[in-house]
């Protein structure tokens, strides 16, 4: 075996591990910057809109008005605050102060006692942010349809909704945002720490003039390339570890899978982004450019282009398809299967499947690469 | 005016050290031109091609007519019939609906009768948000089937809720998204160039070249700066461009602001690029150093959650966060009219935070050369 010495490899092997271990910023990203994550997307990020600021204006002081804005602020997803004209709640909502606003016009009382007329709320939401904006409006209107009912119930009638829809959410009953963004998550904190730190590797040997001593040295390609891979294997591993571990004891997220799914699943993907990163570095030679493109190569198609927060099936036909040569968007479908259903075999292998020519297309990309340079 | 000539020299030459390679100049243009493309479709949580499954046992009218308008709703582009709960079931489990519908065998029956009618909606969890939007569409649409119905009974409401969106009325994602893009985007340009251009000249010796030439720790950090900020006013600018005109954004701010709001940003962002790069040793830690600000940078923006729902530890955070100045600043430009005085309370933060990494940063500069 003269392409694979297993002397010359560890001894390589050993050089780029002290290498990670010198410099404390690469320990740092590999134990520090994972967990920081976690807490931001376990504590910071919440999609499930838990208070709201509202604005709400009574032009009416009949007692069904104000039963009505005592029901808004009883609602445990709704911050209202009064405000004494229509101009003051514009303003607001210019600012941002508030995501929208509920007026009550002064004739609401006489006209809910009218029989035949309808007596109008006034719901505007900001529609600048159109997630909250659909929240907003789904909450004051769950709210109404609630006082709604009580009210006629007060008056001895029954006033039910004719059809209603009973949700039941599977998987994670609690339907928290939290059990979800998570396992996605660590993800974008995988990519981070594959492709993120190999993007430079290479580039600063040749920047520095040490790939060219490799270079003259009886070093095959091979063993260059797997000891730029094996050493940052390791450490990723580690990471992803640490992860899973925080997530489910410190986040309590539940994990459902076995270690071994997530084992395939999680080599698979951190040898993708390794691919991408040394591929990077290898094309570049040049630190400050690498850097440049693993950002854009890597982070951010982690974070838009993957399923973890933006559905993939509500994307455009020709974006779906460049999501598929995205690794992460099969790790992002996999981790959420791992942790929330279990290690459902017939769901995970296209996924492993895809992991695997991902895999091979980009740690081949880089040895096609590193072949060009070095003979 | 030696002040600006030796200014405009350092400048002139940073410029050429980030353009005189090709990948160098493709790297500044290509990231920008093809986000701007691809983002603002991707960037959507609206619910669009889901999957709806359907188990419907009831042979009556009322259930065809509702799972009619479920079906005409645009959000659901394929209704997957089933014939049993344990079809149903399936495909929730295997991902091929996002929702999953059961209406009962006496459906239409209570509805005759005048008695509340149940109708159960599987919700697929590990999807949790997209399925409670999608959840939200059905309830919307079945709230219109109701009034229609209690209409032609010629029942009237004792009371409705009339509802309307300001500033963006059909709640369009992409005008969302785009304002958002020109601060995210920018971003990443401006930071790399002013946290690693230092720490490039570090590992490559240049930077004790420049500091034995008559140049003071001001007058490189202004050379330094400069470049960061052209480069995310340029990028900034491009893509508000880019969502007038090709996105057909309804741009009804003051432009002066826009150019303004961008400007403080990049002091902002220079300042702190400069400061990370004044701590590190090298490109790698300065590299780790932006993404360690950038990421959270983002997140806590305002941009993905929004903040008055973190807990307190992070909305002081992201007080000291220049994206959640920068973002508003940009969507109030673009969509909401703004003006001067509008912004005043957004530009003033990014100014104070500008001067304290800036000064921040200059301090440590002289302290590594005494």
């Amino acid at each position: 075996m003269n392409w694979l010495s297993w002397r010359r490899l560890r001894a390589l092997c050993w050089k780029e591990t002290l290498q990670i271990f010198r410099d404390p910023s690469s320990i740092l990203i590999a134990f520090f910057m994972p967990l920081l994550m976690l807490f931001i997307f376990g504590y910071g990020i919440n999609l499930d809109f838990s208070r709201l600021r509202i604005g709400l204006r009574m032009e009416d002081g009949g007692a069904d008005a104000t039963a009505f804005g005592a029901a808004l602020r009883g609602s445990p997803w709704l911050d209202v605050r009064a405000y004494d004209s229509r101009e003051a709640l514009e303003l607001a909502l210019v600012d941002s102060q508030i995501r929208g606003y509920v007026i009550v016009p002064g004739d609401f009382s006489r006209k809910l006692k009218q029989a035949g007329a309808t007596a109008p709320v006034q719901l505007v939401a900001d529609g600048s942010e159109p997630n909250i904006a659909q929240f907003v409006r789904a909450t004051v209107s769950g709210v109404w349809q609630m006082w709604q009912e009580q009210r006629a119930g007060d008056h001895g009638e029954a006033l039910r909704r004719e059809i209603a829809l009973e949700p039941r959410v599977w998987f994670n009953s609690s339907a928290e945002s939290r059990n979800f963004i998570i396992p996605g998550s660590i993800t974008v904190i995988m990519t981070v720490i594959g492709a993120l730190l190999t993007s430079l590797v290479v580039a600063r040997e040749w920047e520095r003039g040490t790939m060219e001593a490799l270079l003259a040295s009886p070093v095959t390609r091979a063993e260059l390339l797997l000891s730029k891979i094996l050493p940052y294997y390791g450490l990723g591993m580690v990471s992803l570890l640490l992860c899973v571990g925080v997530a489910h004891w410190v986040l309590q997220v539940p994990f459902r899978g076995t270690l071994l799914a997530l084992w395939v699943v999680g080599s698979l993907f951190l040898l993708s982004v390794l691919g991408i990163g040394l591929a990077i570095s290898t094309g570049m030679r040049n630190q400050f450019n690498a850097a440049q493109a693993a950002l854009n190569a890597a982070f951010l198609p982690a974070v838009m282009l993957s399923g973890f927060i933006y559905e993939i099936s509500s994307m455009p036909v020709f974006l779906r398809g460049v999501t598929r040569i995205i690794p992460a968007r099969y790790f992002v479908s996999s981790m959420q299967t791992i942790f929330q259903a279990g290690s459902l075999w017939k769901l995970l292998l296209p996924d492993i499947f895809m992991l695997g020519c991902t895999t091979v297309v980009f740690i081949g990309l880089t040895a096609k690469l590193t072949k060009r340079r070095m003979e | 005016m030696k002040f600006l000539s030796r200014i405009d020299a350092l400048v002139r030459k940073e410029f050429q050290s980030l353009f005189s390679t090709k990948s160098g100049r493709m790297l500044l243009i290509m990231p920008v031109l093809l986000q701007t493309a691809l983002f603002p479709f991707a960037a959507t949580l609206e619910v669009k091609n889901a999957s709806l499954a359907v188990f419907n046992e009831d042979r009556g009218l009322a259930s065809v007519e509702m799972m009619q308008r479920f079906a005409a709703s645009g959000a659901f582009t394929r209704i997957v019939p089933v014939w049993s709960a344990d079809e149903l079931d399936q495909a929730i489990g295997t991902r091929e609906a996002l929702l999953a519908v059961h209406i009962p065998a006496d459906f239409s029956k209570r509805l005759i009768t005048a008695q509340p009618s149940p109708v159960q909606v599987i919700l697929d969890g590990r999807r949790s948000n997209s399925s409670q939007i999608a959840f939200n569409y059905l309830q919307n649409v079945l709230d219109g089937f109701l009034k229609d119905r209690a209409a032609t009974a010629g029942r009237v409401m004792p009371s409705e809720i009339v509802a309307r969106n300001a500033f963006v009325p059909n709640l369009e994602y992409t005008y969302f998204i785009l304002p958002s893009l020109v601060a995210i985007i920018t971003t990443i340009g401006c930071l790399i160039v002013t946290a690693l251009s230092v720490a490039r000249e570090r590992e490559e010796g240049t930077f004790d070249q420049l500091l034995v030439s008559p140049l003071t720790p001001a007058y490189i950090m202004a050379g330094k700066a400069v470049p960061g900020v052209t480069i995310a006013v340029v990028q900034g600018s491009f893509i508000a461009v880019a969502a007038a005109w090709g996105y057909g954004l309804p741009f009804s701010g003051s432009v002066p602001l826009l150019l303004t709001g961008l400007v403080f940003y990049g002091l902002a962002l220079a300042g702190v690029g400069l400061f990370i790069s004044s701590i590190s040793e090298n490109q790698q830690q300065a590299f780790l150093g932006v993404f360690a600000f950038m990421a959270p940078a983002v997140m806590l923006s305002g941009y993905v959650a929004p903040i008055e729902n973190m807990p307190r530890f992070f909305q002081w955070v992201a007080i000291c966060d220049p994206l959640s100045y920068c973002i508003p600043i940009m969507k109030g430009c673009c969509l909401k009219d703004f003006g001067f005085r509008d912004a005043w309370h957004l530009l003033w933060p990014l100014l104070a935070i500008a001067i304290v990494t800036l000064s921040a940063a200059l301090r440590l500069f002289r302290r590594h050369i005494a």
